[in-house]
């Protein structure tokens, strides 16, 4: 038999992400099994398996729980926005509950399970579901003595499942040695998840990673996952592929002197800049002219601040100058804050990505980035920043991230900087420095990939009108020597090797 | 102790197979043999009411249950092991007589 004659048709799992990864959702018409230890998610995700079954693929599914009652359930998945008791009335979704009392019930004999078939053959028929879900079919051990007959049972139903041509999901517990406590795994050979819930530094991550699924590819990797107000969501991305388009429209930086020092006049669109200073060098100023320029020209733009409230941020570039509060009630600008601590590096992530897909803007501001990465490990860092930047290219989005860097190399920052530098097309750095008895601030670009650009360091000064690009110090002594030619000139040699 | 009472059974079955028609022979002999006129044993075929099996709470079968008296028990397979049976519907109490 060759593989590639047959077509194993998937049924969309309901939750983003996950169908990327297993090429299109679980095996239609055959048992999936979930297992990870307590509290990692597994009723969640079967159960959004079965809700978005019902509200976006119109398959009435059946929730055969042996853990939860109806109303347990009802109430503890109704905060991630799962209305089960409008289903229920709907007859889209059935939920039955298996309670298995180990000190109500006496055996004798012997027995089968048949009465649990007919259940959920019943419950199966009566709303013509196509999705079925057993959460946790191993409480069945828990419950009764004789685990030879319940084993041949369990086989026996996982078979009948596939004869019946549902989808099923089967969670199961996480057991020492083995995927699940009773070895489910051997029963169900065609796709086993594993979740995973760990703390590190006080930081919880959920991963989840697909063990195996028969005839199909699928991505063999750990990947993070989110369980928040609207269920879960799993996050793909692992490699940079550079596949991405690239456009040649150039977007105005905001600032027209800066604007200048690029001979194509701005940033590429969908390219990513970065801008690095020490403490108070104006970075977020140059970023806040990137916004407002952004949603001059109707363009949408989400604003992640790490270190200011929205408020705060309007209020301080308001004192420059720069006016975001008509944008944000147009709903052109979306400033988003919160405080990096918060989160793990990757919850981060998820949640940055959730925001995008939300709010589809067209430009996306990180400010400061090097605040993320105080809070995760050097390799965590880099593929996180490599993964969000290759989602922001993925969809097109014009990028602009801040750094903090400071005097003495500090070795976090020296990551951010590391990790994102040969990543970013754009790069300008910004500095203070301290002469003829004041703090004079200068800017000059480091690199621009596929555009000409400036090689002067150029003195600014901020007013409360904004930023006022003063002149460079090159061509300040250029136009002594009475040579104003050689800084156009250096800046053309740059070209070639960007 | 309690001989005026009487007992009602269910015998939960799907179909007649051998396991449900031996758990029947067994329930009916040791109601004869202890609580003979007074019990009644009503069958119930899951394949022509599946609906009962959720609200019966049935899984296994077949599936013995003590409706009267009260409280309710469960009692699942073919009731081969009299003792059992015996003690766990408290047809007869645990000997505690004697010494």
């Amino acid at each position: 038999m060759k593989p590639s004659n047959v077509i194993f048709h998937k049924t969309p799992t309901g939750i983003d992400g996950l169908n990327e990864i297993t090429g299109g959702g679980f095996p239609q018409g055959r048992p999936t099994l979930i297992c990870g230890s307590a509290g990692s998610g597994k009723t969640v995700l079967a159960m959004q398996f079965l809700i978005k079954g019902i509200t976006e693929y119109n398959e009435p599914g059946v929730f055969m729980s042996f853990e939860e009652s109806e109303k347990d359930l009802t109430q503890n998945v109704r905060s991630l926005g799962f209305d089960l008791e409008k289903s229920i009335a709907q007859k889209k979704l059935k939920i039955d509950f298996v309670r298995v009392e180990r000190s109500e019930i006496q055996e004798t004999g012997e027995y089968d399970l048949e009465g649990l078939f007919i259940r959920l053959n019943h419950a199966i028929d009566s709303i013509g579901a196509k999705r079925v879900v057993l959460d946790t079919i191993e409480s069945l051990f828990s419950g009764l003595e004789n685990t030879a007959i319940l084993r041949s049972e369990i086989r026996r139903l996982f078979q009948w499942l596939k004869e019946k041509g549902v989808t099923t999901v089967i969670t199961g517990e996480r057991g020492d040695t083995s995927l699940t406590r009773q070895g489910l795994e051997e029963y169900v050979s065609d796709c086993v998840i594993l979740l995973d819930f760990r703390v590190i530094e006080q930081i919880a991550t959920r991963r989840l990673r697909i063990v195996k699924y028969r005839g199909s590819t699928h991505g063999t990797n750990e990947y993070p996952f989110l369980i928040d107000e609207d269920g879960v969501s799993v996050l793909p991305i692992t490699s940079l592929k550079l596949a991405h388009t690239t456009s040649s429209e150039v977007i105005s930086t905001g600032l027209p002197g800066l604007d200048k020092l690029f001979d194509g006049g701005g940033y590429y669109r969908g390219n990513c800049t970065l801008i690095t200073g020490t403490a108070g060098t104006a970075k977020t100023i140059l970023a806040a002219y990137f916004a407002l320029s952004s949603c001059r020209q109707k363009e949408r733009v989400l604003y992640f601040s790490f270190e200011e409230s929205p408020d705060q941020l309007t209020r301080n570039m308001l004192s420059v100058g720069i006016n975001l509060k008509p944008f944000i009630k147009s709903k052109l600008l979306l400033i988003h804050s919160s405080r990096p601590s918060l989160h793990g590096l990757e919850m981060h992530l998820l949640s940055l990505h959730k925001y995008i897909l939300e709010f589809q803007p067209h430009t996306v501001i990180i400010d400061p980035i090097s605040s993320l990465v105080t809070i995760g490990s050097r390799g965590e860092v880099r593929a996180m920043l490599a993964r969000l930047m290759d989602m922001l290219k993925m969809h097109q989005i014009t990028t602009l991230f801040t750094s903090l860097t400071h005097e003495q190399p500090i070795t976090y920052n020296a990551l951010a900087e590391e990790a994102i530098s040969s990543l970013v097309d754009t790069w300008i750095k910004v500095r203070n420095k301290e002469g003829r008895g004041s703090r004079i601030r200068s800017l000059y670009i480091e690199k621009s990939r596929g555009m000409g650009h400036s090689n002067e360091i150029w003195d600014f000064v901020v007013t409360n009108e904004g930023i006022k690009i003063i002149n460079s110090e090159f061509s300040a002594k250029q136009g002594q020597n009475g040579s104003g030619e050689a800084g156009r000139l250096t800046a053309n040699s740059t070209r070639n090797n960007s | 102790m309690g001989k005026e009472e009487n007992w009602e059974f269910w015998l939960y079955i799907a179909g007649q197979t051998p396991k449900s028609i031996l758990a029947l022979e067994n329930i009916t002999k040791y109601s004869r043999e202890y609580i003979r006129g007074r019990y009644t044993i009503e069958i119930i075929d899951l394949l022509k009411s599946p609906q009962l099996a959720e609200i019966d709470e049935i899984f296994a079968i077949p599936t013995l249950v003590r409706k009267i008296p009260k409280p309710l028990k469960r009692i699942i397979g073919d009731l081969s092991n009299k003792e059992k049976v015996l003690t766990g519907l408290s047809i007869r109490p645990i000997a505690t007589d004697g010494k």
